[in-house]
């Protein structure tokens, strides 16, 4: 046992020290596309806008006048610090937009989370366990095809349906205005905001206004899951354990529960993992198509305003946490899994 | 003299290639067939454009010069409706096929062409090239791909305009470690395998065991990845349409800047601007990984199932399906 928990934290410690190349390798690619681009910053976000004179006092005051070098170790050094600069347009510190945006997008990306693990995991269950059936294949089906449907189809017609057609849910913003107005600030999180101050009538709203942002991320995610969790059943099924398990004449219900699979499960946590980059891939579409305020919809109003310093700033934040949850998955699979760890 | 011998072992390669999909049997066999015709269907699409389509893409009068109704409900003249810009539907769907078309087989093309050569180099000669370049394929590949194509789309924007080769550049960086990454560790396991190692003990030089032997093996899984991955490559391109970074309106139909068009329409009841777009997207992608799941099912061996023909002594032994 000793001998374990060594090896476990020889691997924790050998991962973390990985973990400092990849983030300068990620930092140095995002300053350097962002600084490929034509002109520096100041002037894309502000040219036309201010005198000369004005625009040359600004890049001095955010030292887009030194050397690229001199900026890279800068920008590198702010980072380390916390700082992820000022928003050249509305003068906000990014570090701000982050937490406040970032709220929005993790309480999408979490509901839309549980959805897709209900559901990927019921019905990859189901289709595992009922091989080449024509349920098997209606599931199959529903999985290819809610993985070719962009957010912004679902959306659309989720909008069309039970926003215009139906009326029952709200297809825009966290809130209606008058709960956005009301809601006092704690966490940024809207539906424990609402929880904190005890007002039932707010946490409705926030929650109405989740559910079909939520669950059409949440569905277009599910698609991945059922595949992964299919593939796993049948692969637990051919082990020799369940040969071993039937053959103990254990009951085919038995066999297939507590032995298939909750083996099968297992590496759906990590794989769960991965799919980071495609949720906050599909929460940026979600949440443009929803009037989401989250990351994702101010990195695309910046853009549009070509703020390059928000942008960066933004891309930044999602490159470290690219990294830190690539970390904890490792961690995790380490830890259930011990032959990692070689 | 009968048959040269490249022929015959072309002629041999391309029979061993074939021989599992005319084997295959029951689902992967219905799955395959499903995506070629619904590809088909697509291309042909594509590729008839000008002819099958009513109108041209950004044509938004008639002949007689009377401008089309705005958002129309679709009818005899407009069987899909016209959208916000009074043009018709149909047509910019039949037209966004040629446009999708066009970026996915570009980008795939360069990002074959540049993870391809860079997988076989770094798997087979290792060293501190290949942790070098494992590390900047594997930081591009855990970003979340849709930024960086933005970002990649934005920045070509300005410099290439936003048309075709802006938007299959942008993309082809979201899919090259994918081919270095499958290919390195392709190579790095037939790197050891005995053929190889006999080909270097015999005096093969590296360039030699590369394309002849390692390359030959490896090129095998590319297909079934190049498929699967020109569906994403269609996501990703209409997703950066729908965020406006992709190909500008004038320049061609696409639907995913139709269906960003389309999603204020909603809440008026108008469906017909984002339902055709976006089946269509929906249809071409299914029909891509619908291809890439069944040459997958078909190819990869693991997976296989191959049907024996039973060696009938008796007209009563049935046929017997044994997983291999």
């Amino acid at each position: 046992m000793a001998r374990q928990t060594t090896s476990l934290r020889t691997y924790a410690l050998t991962r973390l020290v990985l973990v400092i190349p990849m983030v300068l390798i990620l930092l140095t690619l995002v300053f350097f596309l962002m600084r490929v681009a034509p002109g520096d910053p100041v002037s894309a976000a502000l040219g036309g806008r201010l005198s000369p004179q004005a625009l040359a006092e600004r890049r001095h005051a955010a030292g887009y006048d030194k050397p690229i070098l001199v900026q890279y170790v800068n920008y590198l050094g702010d980072v380390a610090r916390g700082d992820f600069g000022h928003t050249i347009t509305d003068n906000r510190p990014v570090t701000e937009v982050i937490v406040e945006n970032g709220a929005a997008t993790f309480e999408l990306t979490t509901a839309a989370m549980m959805v897709a693990v209900v559901v990927g995991i019921v019905l990859g269950l189901i289709a595992g366990r009922l091989r080449d059936t024509p349920v098997d294949v209606g599931i199959r089906l529903f999985g290819i095809v809610i993985y070719a449907v962009p957010p912004f189809f679902l959306g659309f017609l989720a909008q069309l349906f039970f926003g215009q057609k139906l009326g029952w849910l709200p297809t825009s913003g966290r809130a209606s205005p008058e709960t956005q107005f009301l809601l006092s600030i704690h966490t940024h999180f809207f539906l424990i905001d609402s929880l904190i101050d005890g007002d039932w009538a707010a946490f409705k709203d926030c929650f109405l206004h989740l559910i079909l942002p939520a669950t059409t991320l949440g569905l277009i995610i599910s698609g991945v899951l059922i595949r992964l969790v299919r593939v796993n059943v049948l692969q637990t099924l051919k082990g020799d354990y369940i040969e071993a398990a039937r053959a103990r004449g254990l009951g085919e219900r038995s066999v297939v529960v507590r032995h298939a699979f909750k083996n099968a499960l297992v590496p759906v946590v990590t794989v769960l993992g991965l799919q980071v980059a495609l949720l906050l891939s599909g929460a940026v579409l979600t949440e443009t198509t929803f009037n989401w305020p989250g990351i994702g919809f101010e990195l695309v109003r910046y853009l549009n305003n070509r703020d390059y310093i928000a942008v960066q700033g933004i891309i930044t934040f999602f490159a470290l946490v690219v990294v830190v949850v690539s970390v904890l998955i490792d961690f995790v699979n380490a830890w259930i899994d011990p032959r990692v760890r070689y | 003299m009968s048959v040269q011998p490249t022929e015959r072992r072309l002629f041999g390669a391309w029979n061993r290639t074939l021989e599992p999909i005319r084997d295959a049997r029951g689902v992967p066999r219905w799955i395959l067939w499903a995506g070629v015709v619904l590809t088909l269907f697509f291309i042909i699409m594509a590729l008839t454009a000008p002819w099958i389509s009513p109108y041209h893409f950004d044509q938004y009068k008639d002949a007689a010069g009377h401008r089309f109704p705005k958002q129309g409900h679709p009818s005899s003249e407009h069987l899909f409706g016209t959208n916000v810009q009074s043009t018709d539907v149909l047509s910019r769907v039949i037209f966004g096929a040629q446009t999708e078309l066009k970026v996915v087989v570009l980008a795939v093309v360069v990002a074959l062409a540049i993870g391809l050569p860079l997988g076989l180099v770094s798997g087979y000669f290792g060293g501190r090239l290949d942790r070098a370049l494992v590390l900047v394929m594997d930081a591009l590949f855990a970003f979340p791909y849709l930024l960086l194509a933005i970002v990649i789309a934005f920045l070509l924007a300005d410099k290439f305009g936003q048309g075709v080769a802006t938007a299959a550049i942008a993309i082809a960086a979201v899919y090259t470690p994918q081919y270095f990454r499958v290919v390195r560790n392709h190579v790095i396991s037939v790197r050891e395998e005995p053929y190889v190692e006999a080909a270097r003990a015999l005096g093969a030089r590296p360039r030699t065991v590369i394309t002849r032997y390692v390359f030959q093996n490896v090129i095998q899984s590319v297909p079934v990845i190049a498929t699967l991955n020109a569906a994403d490559a269609i996501l990703t391109l209409a997703a950066l349409g729908f965020l406006g970074y992709g190909i500008q309106p004038t320049e061609a139909a696409e639907w995913g800047y139709d269906s960003s068009r389309a999603i204020s329409d909603a809440g008026a009841g108008i469906w017909w601007t984002g339902l055709y777009p976006g089946l269509a997207i929906v249809l071409l992608v299914t029909a891509l990984t619908l291809l890439g799941e069944g040459l997958n099912d078909v190819l990869n061996p693991v997976l296989r199932r191959r049907r024996i023909e039973p060696v009938t002594l008796q007209a009563s032994v049935g046929e017997a399906e044994v997983e291999m």
